[in-house]
């Protein structure tokens, strides 16, 4: 009988956790080596990561493709202005309480759209969105069509000098982003996470096993939306003015993550964090041809799609057969 | 009296909407496939059909002579050269290729034409009316609208039910494998169904175009609609997606009486009301 | 050149990883019937599939009227002459019985059977003609789905499980129809879960064990014993 072990780590995942650690503990250390704009910039960054992890946990893992998650984004920007507007707390104290707010909601909208399937259920998911766009131009107190700007006196309530409220929102930003990912690689490494994969594999056999497949995609959807919804209600305190429109685009919360994680690849822990660097850099480069520029993205995403669906990381991680989160377990023979 | 006038208007636009849905369910019927990108080249018609009569000076339903043949080769073409790629046991690539098709529409149209709102002049088409009695007066473009679209509905049931192109999609959506042991080439067949699709988009196109104004970014709404329509009528029955679009027009009108920011609402809440009460839609025929 | 309709040379078949058929060989001349059994996932039903275009194959490995077909998709290998009634019948639901028919038809290949050869066949289906092709009974059918598949003329028909699901006397009325549908030349390939009734129908056999030819000739030059061991390979 041969000695064996089993285990999840791999030497290169060790090695990635190592480098992760101390990548976060830099950029936390960032207001004291970066810019103004550099900390802006990382900021959109994590935001674009939690975004897109959180929808590849729902379409890459979970099945759900939505079109619609701008409806929680929206939704936290409007919760986050509607608390500095009439309830005067630190809006820091709003993320949590958009997250919360998002959840409850989320929960009849997901009730109703689950009654499709597929692709009807992804244009499903649109409608809603554009609902709560349509009902929030009409509440003429938030600023109706044409939005409304976060009070001073809210902003100054985050913190006493502005460089603690830049660096505040920065961290908030940091740790949504860390934290998102965080949340997706901690939920797959759980029984949660079996069971997705196991409805990924086949919804019949896991059915068959006794997995709730339809409690397991209804609880991770109102969990997405609520984190959502936080990062939502970040981005709009960073921007400092709301409208429906802005808020409930599905150009910049939809098309710009669904990108994001499909050329990243989808499926994958490590994809949506590809993704958002390579759409950084895109956008560094060709952000000025302005329309042209969202062809290319489009065209970039169906050649990906019809050519190499699993992405870039997918592909590298296939090739060399890595995986920097690992969720697996794999024997090891001695 | 203006409330059954709104009925009237309401029932009549849902003839467009009908329109609008219409390839949708075809295309779903055939393939099980969702295009997202199904509004945008409805724009796209349209703006096809402003070249066409600003180029010739002809009237803008004499363009449904070019634009209705280009919209279907265009539809064979995109079916064979990219959507027949997509198919198969995954829901995400034909989603994620058709979104991506949509961006692309719709940013194409703003390069070339601008954002500016078009519309085409129909003469005296457009403020030619009907009285129906009791103050009640039917515009004939609105009625032409209508009537078009029970024709096309019409004249797709006559194809499903009573051709060999009929037998073929019907055969090949029930079972792709048995469907080639018959000889059917299957991505021949998905693209006959698109373009066929496309040539109803064509139609439609055209008719947005003289109805109201339109710009690049109109698309979405209007697969909106006609996934309302169809999701109202229920899936896999033409006729129900002819009764969805009339309900859908309905409530919009009917809500913009109310308020006239509530239109489009009214009708995504009526959407919802439909989902939460009866998800398979009124009148269904097949599994969604 | 050999009467030889089908040469099959080292077949082998994957779904996926696994493999189906490991160098599977065997010839059938014109106007030839031949059995194939074993036991359930042995394979049979992969070699129609092969034979048909539903699985792909390497272009040599299977040889029709002297030119290489393997790999060509099947609504080609319709046209050139091989048609399958599928395991489970498999008609179209949407589908009357005579639109099932027609359809069959669509190839138009030349040869004596038309509907109204097919309704001489199964007079039955005459009068069902216009029903939902789901809505008749088991043995009607199998009926439906020989008929579609001689619609396309074949010179040669794959059977596969005529019997499945079906009680005994109608299993009977359908295999004494038989002769008539390959009494004009018609090569046959039948798979047939009963091995008494395959052999007995058949001048040739062959049998399949684990993706291979296990026992292959005529079924009186062999006894029940020798049968049973090929069948489960022991």
């Amino acid at each position: 009988m041969s000695e064996f072990s089993i285990s999840r780590a791999t030497t290169i995942s060790r090695a990635a956790s190592l480098l992760a650690l101390l990548l976060i503990v830099g950029l936390a250390a960032a207001p004291w080596w970066a810019t103004r704009a550099d900390l802006h910039l990382i900021g959109e960054f994590a935001t674009y990561v939690a975004l897109a992890s959180l929808w590849n946990l729902l379409a890459g893992y979970t099945g759900l493709v939505s079109v619609g998650q701008q409806a929680y984004v929206g939704l936290g920007g409007y919760v986050l202005f509607t608390t500095a507007l009439f309830l005067h707390i630190n809006p820091l104290l709003a993320i949590p309480l958009a997250g919360v707010v998002a959840a409850i909601v989320a929960l009849p909208m997901a009730k109703l759209v689950f009654r499709l399937q597929g692709a009807y259920f992804a244009i499903g998911t649109w409608v809603v969105a554009e609902v709560f766009r349509l009902i929030f131009a009409q509440v003429t107190a938030l600023g109706g069509g044409s939005g409304s700007s976060l009070p001073v006196e809210a902003v100054r309530s985050i913190a006493a000098s502005r460089d603690m409220r830049e660096w505040l929102i920065y961290w908030t930003a940091l740790v949504l982003g860390v934290g998102s990912v965080a949340l997706v690689y901690g939920l797959l490494r759980s029984r949660i996470g079996l069971a997705l994969t196991a409805i990924r594999d086949s919804e019949i056999a896991s059915a068959s096993l006794g997995v709730r497949i339809g409690q397991v995609k209804f609880a991770v959807y109102v969990l997405v939306a609520a984190v959502t919804a936080m990062v939502g209600s970040l981005i709009f305190l960073q921007k400092l003015r709301i409208s429906p429109d802005a808020a409930f685009s599905v150009n910049d919360w939809t098309a710009f993550v669904i990108f994001i994680v499909v050329i990243g690849g989808i499926g994958t822990i490590e994809g949506p964090i590809v993704g958002t660097i390579v759409y950084f850099l895109l956008r560094e480069f060709l952000a000025d041809l302005g329309s042209i520029y969202l062809m290319i993205l489009g065209g970039v995403a169906i050649v990906i799609m019809l050519v190499a669906p699993q992405g870039i990381w997918g592909f590298v991680a296939r090739r060399f057969g890595i995986s920097l989160f690992p969720t697996g377990y794999h024997v090891t023979w001695k | 009296m203006d409330w059954v006038n709104a009925v009237v208007q309401g029932v009549l636009v849902g003839g467009l909407y009908a329109l609008f849905a219409a390839g949708l369910s075809l295309i779903f019927g055939v393939m099980r496939l969702v295009n997202i990108a199904h509004g945008d080249l409805i724009v796209l018609a349209a703006f096809v059909s402003l070249v066409m009569v600003e180029a010739t000076g002809l009237h803008p339903l004499a363009s449904l002579l070019l634009v209705v043949p280009l919209m279907a080769l265009a539809g064979y073409a995109l079916q064979r050269g990219i959507l027949n790629h997509t198919l198969g046991k995954d829901i995400l690539p034909p989603l994620l290729v058709t979104f991506g098709l949509s961006v692309i529409l719709q940013n194409g149209l703003l390069e070339i034409f601008t954002a500016d709102s078009r519309k085409l002049n129909a003469g005296a088409l457009e403020t030619a009316s009907l009285s129906a009695g009791a103050g009640i007066d039917i515009g004939v473009l609105p009625l032409l609208m209508f009537a078009t679209a029970v024709g096309v509905i019409a004249g797709l049931q006559f194809i499903f039910y009573r051709t060999a192109w009929g037998r073929a999609f019907r055969a090949t959506s029930d079972d792709k494998e048995v469907a080639q042991l018959m000889g059917l080439n299957i991505g021949h067949v998905y693209g006959l169904a698109m373009a066929l699709c496309l040539a109803v988009v064509g139609i439609a196109g055209v008719f947005l175009a003289i109805r109201s104004n339109f710009d690049p970014s109109l698309g979405p709404g209007r697969l909106i609609f006609g996934f309302e329509a169809v999701i109202i009528g229920g899936l896999g029955n033409l006729w129900g997606t002819l009764a969805g679009g009339v309900i859908l027009g309905v409530a919009q009108g009917l809500g913009a009486q109310i308020n006239p920011g509530w239109q489009v609402l009214a009708g995504h809440l009526a959407f919802l009301l439909v989902l939460a009460i009866r998800p398979k839609g009124l009148f269904p025929r097949i599994e969604g | 050149m050999s009467d030889l309709l089908l040469e099959v040379t080292a077949l082998e078949a994957f779904y996926g990883d696994f493999q189906a058929l490991h160098g599977v060989s065997f010839s059938l001349r014109k106007g030839e019937m031949l059995s194939l059994i074993g036991a359930n996932g042995a394979g049979k039903s992969t070699l129609l599939k092969a034979l048909c275009g539903l699985v792909k194959a390497a272009p040599a490995s299977i040889r029709w009227m002297g030119r290489n077909i393997g790999g060509l998709p099947p609504h080609d290998i319709v046209r050139l002459g091989i048609g399958l009634v599928p395991e489970g019948r498999r008609l179209f639901p949407s589908l009357s019985v005579e639109e099932n028919l027609v359809l069959g038809g669509a190839v138009n290949r030349l040869g004596p059977w038309g509907l109204k050869s097919i309704y001489d066949l199964f007079p039955i289906l005459a009068e069902k003609r216009h029903a939902p092709s789901t809505s008749l009974s088991g043995g009607q059918q199998q009926m439906v789905a020989i008929g579609r598949t001689l619609m396309s003329n074949p010179d040669l028909i794959l059977l596969d499980e005529l019997s499945l699901g079906l009680a005994p006397i109608v299993i009977r009325d359908i295999y004494e129809t038989l002769p008539r549908i390959t009494g004009n030349g018609m090569s046959a390939i039948l798979v047939e879960q009963d091995v008494t009734r395959a052999l007995s129908v058949a001048r040739q056999f062959i049998c399949l064990q684990e993706g291979r030819v296990s026992l292959a000739g005529e079924p009186h030059g062999f006894s029940r014993d020798q049968i049973t061991a090929a069948y489960f390979g022991t």
